[in-house]
């Protein structure tokens, strides 16, 4: 396979619109195929932080990119080189398995991409990114769970649920429709009939606390079944590290594969706000998307046949300056990527209309300028994978979002 | 439907104290005394000085260092550590990942001396929060704690200090002045390190124009978004940017002692931004710390730190989303009294609010390990550990959110499935672990009192084991919920 992607070309202003206007005529409503032998899968990784693209896919094409980005910036020379992807851009050497599989056609990149949010809270720039509302507010669901919700009654994938990976549950799959929940732990269980007695008293008393209890006992069944053993994968912390990283992919790939199980997940990482010593090709940044890499890894290997249906995508509130800081790190921006991975992704390409890096086609005169809506990726996916209309995505999964049109021909 | 809520019993005072304003009961506790002067209890509290200090006279306490020497405690391990590193390292080797999980750093040559300080803070913030009743207080402790939170995951001289950071900025000023807690709090070591400021230089500040560096907004923003203003209360990117400016210079003294006592706070004027600036409309004169600090004192008395902060104890001790009459009422006190947070304490205490809405939230994961332990009783052996991996397996470990917004304080962060199962397992652990434990149906009276529900009643009353009893009570949604 060769390693080019769509368009060699070092403009890349051209991408986007072969993508939608080759893609548009293939599009029919998933679910009514009723011989559709397909079984669509949605990984949604929560990259929480603001994550810095310009070091996940660096722009070694850009003549301003090496001199903007210091000593951070990727560089195809040198000891810890750069992976090229193209002729333009080139991946953080921590993500090897990611490198693999876009060779592969099996990953793709949406670069220069943000959500509608233009500040720079990381707590409103999640809120937005989670809840696919237009602003900021007290959101109390998701966009991926109102998605489920949104799907045919009866639809294997609605009845499947949804499933949230971690302690606590992401805001991107709170909601109505029903989610599990689960993450790698080591306590000692009680037995079942502590359990059938507070779920009893629960029932009569406390019926909100009754189903999430009666979610996680089943989700902890399931996950427990056979070979992840507790004690193997006791966490090392939260995830906010490559091994917890992994961990959690490896738990939630083995609850999707299962024939009933959710076709629908979402994980949150944490610890990507790296303004002191980010590091580049190594250091901070690279240990954590070494562990992202792991968990897409996980991912390949434990869902097995089920990859090839598989769309997994990887967001984050916004980006990161384009310059670096004081402390050889960066301060928060707007522009940054959105990666893709999975079988079911039509990979070994760059998304991008890329904006340019000299002062001004910058963001306000310090971000990579956004030239994508992430919205706009995340309802391809769900148009592609499951079938729901511009209609449902525009007005219900992400409300107030008509004018951000899905970027079809993300999926084969 | 006729019926409302509005119309539902107004929930037992002695519960209202206990745990909406408390730490839980313990079984010498009283809730049928309690209820009667449930007010008056948790105001007599407040007129204890110094009741928030872990005091020193405790002989339990007396190896707790100062944020000083536990930073150069930690500096010391910091250079034997890499000391051992470059006496091992070989030229040829890969160079090492630092992460927790490389093998090569499995076994540490040099003692853990921050995880030791660690452990002892914690053991002390445990101990405190297992004492006194009725511990309105120290939920006060908690609240600011998170409020102003740094993580010890950051790095080691934040987890060496972040247990003295509590005790010597946050602690002598839960009952004092909101101004002065502010600039303790930004000008300590822990903070100044966490959010970056100690590295921070203004680009035409001398040591800015030698070495070429320059500003880091993370702390500057943080204060405006997360300790004071709130976001979307007005201020820009420009705002942040000034202040920023403003702050260099705020750093902790290294290790070469050149600034001043190792680990200490400084102000070094040669990495400060020179000039005046302005910022949310104000110009202040150049004037090296003083600059900062003129305009920390400002922002504690804005009107929208005011209402952020008076949503914030609303959301807490009230109800996820408060009532607007609640927070106008905190807001209007903070403003008149200066920022004052006795009266902000006993603004809480007279909210009507408080003593009729139902108690719907759930116990955060401090809150409900804590409540665990005081109704049974201090575990004997292996402490603090299992107090903190019950606090890790709920997914906030101690001094370590997830972000420099603190911990989420919405019950559907907690009332999620693997977070019911986890209380689940801790409840079980501490029934089995209460060996010699009483009656649990007598433990409910003592813990919960009359306003038990009949179905728990029921459940506990036919328990098979006692343990079985004692961990249905731990799970009850009169012990879950505040």
């Amino acid at each position: 396979m060769s390693l080019l992607c769509e368009t060699p070309n070092p403009s890349r202003r051209t991408v986007l619109l072969t993508g939608g206007a080759l893609f548009a005529w293939a599009y029919l409503p998933r679910f009514a195929r009723a011989a559709d032998r397909r079984d669509p899968r949605l990984i949604v990784v929560v990259l929480r932080g603001a994550l810095d693209g310009l070091s996940t896919v660096g722009p070694f094409g850009d003549p301003d990119y090496a001199g903007l980005h210091g000593d951070i910036a990727l560089s195809l020379s040198g000891h810890n080189a750069a992976l090229p992807l193209d002729g333009f851009f080139a991946l953080n050497p921590a993500m090897p398995a990611f490198a693999r599989l876009f060779k592969a056609g099996q990953a793709a990149v949406v670069h220069a991409a943000a959500t509608g949010y233009r500040d720079r809270s990381h707590f409103d720039g999640q809120d937005g990114l989670e809840s696919g509302l237009p602003g900021p507010g007290n959101a109390t669901t998701g966009w991926l769970n109102r998605a489920l919700a949104s799907l045919p009654a009866g639809d294997r994938i609605a009845k499947a649920g949804g499933l949230a990976v971690g302690p606590s549950t992401p805001l991107v799959i709170r909601g109505a429709a029903p989610v599990i929940g689960w993450a790698p732990q080591a306590l000692p269980a009680p037995g079942d009939a502590l359990a059938e007695r507070v779920i009893d008293l629960y029932s009569h008393r406390d019926p909100v606390l009754a189903a999430a209890l009666q979610r996680g006992l089943d989700a902890d069944r399931l996950a427990m079944s056979d070979q992840l053993d507790t004690k193997t994968t006791k966490p090392k912390g939260g995830l906010d590290n490559a091994a917890g990283m992994r961990q959690s992919a490896q738990g939630a790939a083995k609850l999707m594969a299962a024939d009933d199980g959710p076709r629908i997940a979402a994980l949150a990482f944490d610890g990507w706000d790296t303004h002191v010593n980010e590091g580049g090709a190594t250091g901070r940044l690279a240990n954590l998307l070494g562990g992202l890499d792991g968990a897409f890894e996980e991912f390949e290997k434990g869902l097995g046949e089920r990859w090839k249906g598989t769309a997994i995508v990887a967001i984050t509130e916004f980006g990161r300056t384009v310059r670096i800081n004081g402390t050889v790190g960066t301060d928060h921006g707007t522009g940054t990527v959105v990666l893709l991975a999975g079988g079911a992704i039509k990979g070994g390409r760059i998304i991008a209309d890329w904006p340019g890096l000299r002062p001004a086609q910058l963001y306000e005169g310090r971000d990579l300028a956004p030239t994508s809506d992430v919205r706009a990726v995340l309802k391809g996916l769900l148009a592609d994978q499951f079938g729901l209309s511009a209609a449902v995505l525009g007005d219900k999964v992400f409300p107030d979002s008509a004018a951000v049109k899905p970027m079809r021909g993300l999926v084969v | 439907m006729a019926l409302s809520v509005s119309n539902a019993a107004a929930p037992d005072p002695a519960l209202v104290a206990l745990n909406r304003f408390g730490l839980g009961a313990r079984p010498s506790d009283e809730p049928g005394k309690i209820a009667a002067d449930a007010r008056g209890y948790l105001k007599d509290e407040l007129k204890r000085q110094d009741i928030a200090l872990i005091s020193a006279d405790d002989p339990r306490n007396a190896g707790l260092l100062d944020s000083t020497a536990a930073i150069q405690a930690s500096m010391a391990a910091n250079a034997e550590r890499k000391a051992a590193r470059d006496a091992k390292a070989t030229p040829a080797t890969q160079p090492a990942a630092d992460t927790a999980d490389n093998p090569t750093h499995a076994k540490p040559v040099v003692p853990p001396v921050e995880a030791d300080i660690y452990r002892d803070e914690a053991q002390a913030r445990f101990d405190k929060a297992l004492g006194a009743a009725p511990d309105f207080v120290e939920r006060l402790v908690g609240f600011w704690s998170n409020h102003f939170c740094v993580s010890v995951a950051k790095a080691q001289i934040v987890r060496a200090s972040a247990g003295a950071f509590e005790r010597e900025a946050v602690r002598p000023f839960v009952l004092g002045r909101f101004a002065d807690m502010l600039l303790a709090v930004e000008r300590h070591p822990a903070m100044l390190f966490y959010l970056d400021n100690r590295q921070s230089i203004g680009p035409d500040s001398r040591a800015g124009k030698r070495r070429g560096r320059g500003l880091n907004e993370n702390l500057a923003r943080e204060i405006l978004e997360l300790h004071t203003l709130g976001v979307g209360s007005g201020y820009g990117q420009a705002d942040v940017t000034s202040f920023a400016g403003m702050l260099t210079g705020w750093t902790m003294a290294g290790r070469e002692g050149r600034l001043g006592e190792p680990g200490s706070f400084v102000f070094n004027a040669n990495a400060h931004q020179p000039g005046e600036v302005t910022l949310l409309g104000k110009t202040y004169p150049a004037g090296g710390m003083g600059q900062a600090e003129a305009a920390l004192n400002d922002i504690a008395r804005h009107p929208a730190t005011a209402r952020h902060i008076a949503t914030k104890l609303a959301r807490h001790f009230l109800a996820d989303d408060p009532p607007a009459a609640a927070v106008d009422r905190l807001a209007e006190v903070f403003a008149k009294t200066d920022g004052d947070l006795r009266a902000l304490a006993l603004a809480l205490i007279d909210l009507p609010e408080a003593w009729s809405m139902p108690l719907a939230k759930l116990r955060s994961p401090f809150d409900y390990v804590v409540a665990v332990r005081r109704a049974i009783g201090p575990g004997a052996g292996n402490e603090p550990q299992r107090t903190l991996r019950w606090l890790r397996a709920l997914g906030e470990p101690l001094w370590q959110p997830p972000g420099p917004n603190g911990f989420s304080d919405r019950t559907d962060n907690w009332a999620s499935a693997e977070g019911l199962k986890t209380r689940l397992d801790i409840a079980w652990q501490a029934a089995r672990q209460a060996d010699d434990a009483a009656n649990p149906n007598d433990m409910l009276d003592a813990l919960v009192g009359a306003s038990a529900s009949a179905e728990t009643r029921e459940a506990i009353a036919r328990a098979e084991s006692k343990q079985q009893g004692l961990a249905l009570l731990l799970m009850a949604p009169e012990f879950q919920r505040r």
